[in-house]
């Protein structure tokens, strides 16, 4: 038999043994990242020689980097693009919808009517909607990316997702202001 | 190296012996120190048959030191000399302990080691305390209650320790972490890893329950407070978020009775020994007040006055209810961190000898909604913790049926523009993680730029922790922006940082050795090594060479069998290059200085580093392919 020889220059998928797409299964992708760690992690090595631990720590670090992209819809989506080499223009491309960009003010100042109001009850609620619209674009993002492979069509939905994520940001920091 | 003695019994060493290896919780108000005999944790106890060392150090005019009850005793009496919950020093400025002015020791404040590199400047280093056997650094006196613990230690087991596990508040920064390592280096431990104290709780309550789902390790020392959750599932402990406040413990309960004696009995500033003897009062009236509604506190002072008072439990729980309150925000953001509701948790495990007030007991049922866990002694889970990673870091075997994921519990960042913060790491990030960062120059020319570091979740680097500075030379000049300069921020197990750079574009490798500003420099190790040791030179150096030797063997002997196994992975040259290595560490072997050993033995591991990766890339494959040959593509 061949002696398998395991490359981590493969993408993150590769790594852990998933098809190249948005949907991926993530109780695998949980359970592969589990067995991965159990070899992989300092704590096996800690007994061992240096070159061990280093390999180790410089191999953990990469599963657990690979894990938080994959987990995040929104990481992995961007990957995925990266990897069939779109570029999302994340930081130039802020042409958008002005439905989309209308409805992003009226969210920002929810958020800060709530803050300012010390409303943790209003946060919560803007919260349950922000994600349920969030589950909404990233099931359009997976029909364009898996079905349609339109992956222009993707990366705007990625930028989308971005907006989302920097109002989850909002609200959680409206939270801790809130505490303190 | 070599080993990888992972799953495959074939694959491993000769079987090793039981090596001893111990758990340590270093804690602000006292430390224990446990191991794993016939399999179970077990706290080790001193002569007089007490597990817990007081964390109370006394240095002598003769340059002796005593160390636990023997310094406690003395507390009032020789307060100056006495360090007590010397754990709040540790990595820490003057700047940042408030209470200076109410504390009985004489400070001196440090420049920062960093300070020769163009670091952050003086009066930014770690304070250092004045005694009468001279300036002492929190490293220095942490180190003296380690030794103690290391020894009671070495003679219960009746060996030498290869490694101890030791035990840090999880909302620990980078500097105080640093400086707990050092302290036990200068102790003459072998760091096997330090374990955030709610985690060690948390592997000993979950093995000892088989606990499964999400759990809150609520952790209240002496002068810490921590808060994590765990998901506990199948063996795996899954830390999903930290926080805390790591100026936060029991000592602030002592300070409102303290401060209320003086308000009661018209005290203004006391001098250091009263102040001792009315914050030991304290304690004890805090410790009464969990048994009995009320208590009694009576002292005479040095100035002749007496004091008698009495405090009621429900006084203590009034001028004590903000602190109380003050642990219940870490709870809602780790939550949040979490995102996990009260609902998701399971159980709810107590820490500290704190938890034992009522009060806090009442606040944190009252929190989530149901009983705490209290069935482990809270003074001992800790260590209970630690000594069972201990064993399992040490590689003895049977151990190895579980693993640990944790994580950094503050965002590491660094300076942008307008001394604002840019998040690098973000907290709660599961370790050991890593990030690049590609900067660039903004003027035509530029060879050198700072990079300023700093570890906190403020958007101001003045409200974060400056962790270090250091200064990137020898870029080519180039045009303003041509440059590119890859930073990479690793955090290793251990949650400690270590950063370096690469000029991109040329390919020069600066490696830069990051001083955080509150660590040591590895000279002052060196020299409080020496100190410490002026006395028993000559056993160092014997023992220098013994463990040299040892670790020389153990290397060639491990190198050997992963050739004979897994030979076939190596090419001529690379094998060619293992076996010169080889040769020249076993000429080593009969000289008498350590330190040669030691080079030739670095050089071995370092000739081994693309073997190990091959080996262990040959040992994930396989694990992969047995459950995912359809998918996995092995080139």
């Amino acid at each position: 038999m061949q002696p398998a020889s395991f490359d981590f220059q493969q993408n993150h998928f590769q790594l852990f043994g998933l098809a190249q797409s948005y949907q991926i299964d993530m109780a695998q992708l949980e359970q592969q990242y589990r067995a991965l760690q159990a070899l992989v992690h300092p704590d096996k090595s800690a007994h061992l020689h240096d070159a061990e631990q280093r390999v180790a720590m410089q191999r953990a670090t990469l599963v657990n980097e690979a894990y938080q992209i994959l987990r995040s819809p929104l990481r992995r989506a961007r990957y995925l693009l990266s990897l069939h080499g779109v570029d999302i223009q994340e930081e130039n491309n802020t042409v958008m919808p002005l439905d989309f960009l209308m409805a992003q003010m009226e969210w920002r100042e929810a958020v800060a009517e709530a803050q300012q109001a010390r409303d943790a009850v209003a946060l919560a609620q803007l919260e349950v909607r922000l994600q349920r619209e969030t589950r909404e674009l990233e099931a359009q993002l997976a029909v364009k990316i898996d079905t349609e492979k339109d992956y222009s069509a993707g990366a705007e939905s990625v930028r989308k997702l971005r907006f989302m994520e920097r109002l989850a940001e909002e609200i959680h920091a409206a939270y801790d202001a809130i505490d303190n | 190296m070599a080993l990888l003695q992972i799953s495959e019994p074939g694959l491993s060493a000769a079987p090793h012996q039981h090596r001893l290896a111990v758990g340590i919780d270093l804690g602000t108000t006292n430390s224990l120190v446990a191991t794993v005999r016939n399999g179970i944790s077990v706290v080790l106890n001193d002569e007089n048959g007490s597990a817990m060392l007081p964390s109370v150090v006394r240095y002598l005019a003769d340059g002796s030191v005593a160390v636990g009850a023997a310094a406690q005793t003395m507390q009032s009496e020789d307060a100056a000399n006495t360090i007590v919950s010397v754990k709040r020093f540790m990595g820490r400025g003057l700047k940042d302990v408030g209470e200076i002015s109410r504390l009985p020791y004489r400070f001196a404040d440090a420049p920062s080691s960093s300070a020769a590199s163009g670091g952050s400047g003086q009066g930014s280093g770690m304070l250092q305390l004045r005694t009468v056997a001279g300036v002492k650094s929190p490293v220095e006196v942490s180190a003296e209650i380690l030794k103690v613990l290391r020894s009671r230690a070495e003679a219960a087991l009746g060996g030498e320790l290869v490694g101890a596990v030791i035990t840090v508040p999880a909302y620990f920064d980078d500097a105080q972490r640093q400086a707990t390592k050092d302290a036990a280096r200068l102790a003459g431990l072998n760091v096997l890893r330090l374990l955030n104290e709610p985690t060690a709780a948390a592997i000993a309550y979950g093995l000892d329950n088989a606990a499964e789902g999400v759990y809150a390790v609520y952790d209240l020392g002496g002068g810490t407070f921590d808060i994590s959750i765990l998901r506990l599932s199948r063996g795996v402990f899954e830390v999903l978020a930290a926080n805390g406040d790591s100026a936060l413990g029991g000592d602030d309960f002592d300070q409102r009775i303290h401060c209320w004696l003086l308000e009661k009995n018209c005290l203004s500033a006391l001098g250091p020994r009263d102040t001792r003897l009315l914050l030991t009062h304290a304690r004890a009236a805090k410790e009464q007040l969990t048994e009995h509604a009320e208590t009694r506190i009576t002292a005479a002072l040095s100035t002749g006055e007496v004091i008698d008072n009495v405090l009621t439990r429900s006084e203590f729980q009034a001028m004590s209810q903000n602190l109380v309150q003050r642990t219940l925000q870490p709870l809602r953001r780790a939550l949040r961190d979490a995102k996990l509701g009260i609902a998701d948790i399971k159980g709810v495990v107590m820490v500290g000898g704190a938890t034992r007030m009522p009060q806090v007991q009442h606040a944190v049922e009252e929190f989530f909604g149901q009983t705490p866990l209290t069935n482990l002694d809270p003074d001992k889970v800790v260590a209970l913790g630690a000594a069972i990673q201990a064993n399992l870091l040490a590689g003895n075997r049977g151990s190895d049926e579980w693993l640990l994921l944790d994580v950094i519990p503050l965002s590491l960042g660094i300076e942008t523009m307008g001394g604002l913060t840019e998040k690098i790491i973000p907290r709660n990030s599961t370790i050991p993680t890593a990030r690049a960062q590609e900067f660039t120059t903004y003027k035509d020319g530029q060879t050198a730029m700072s990079i300023h570091v700093v570890q906190g979740e403020r958007e101001l680097v003045s409200d974060c922790r400056s962790l270090a500075k250091f200064e990137l030379r020898g870029i080519p000049a180039m045009v303003a922006g041509a440059a590119r300069i890859r930073v990479t921020f690793q955090v290793d197990a251990d949650g400690l940082l270590n950063v370096s750079a690469r000029e991109m574009s040329s390919g020069i490798e600066a490696a830069i050795a990051v001083k955080p500003s509150y660590g040591l420099s590895d000279a002052e190790i060196t020299r409080m090594l020496q100190d410490s040791t002026q006395h028993a030179q000559d056993d160092m150096q014997a023992r220098a060479l013994r463990e040299q030797q040892t670790e020389a063997e153990q290397l060639l002997e491990a190198v050997q069998h992963a050739l004979e196994l897994d030979g076939d992975l190596l090419d001529q040259a690379e094998r060619a290059r293992i076996e010169t290595q080889m040769g020249a560490l076993r000429n080593t072997l009969q000289l008498t200085d350590h330190l040669t050993i030691k080079r030739a033995t670095t050089a071995l591991n370092d000739a081994t580093v693309s073997f190990a990766q091959k080996r262990m890339d040959k040992s994930v494959a396989g694990v992969l392919a047995g459950k995912n040959i359809a998918e996995l593509e092995v080139k």
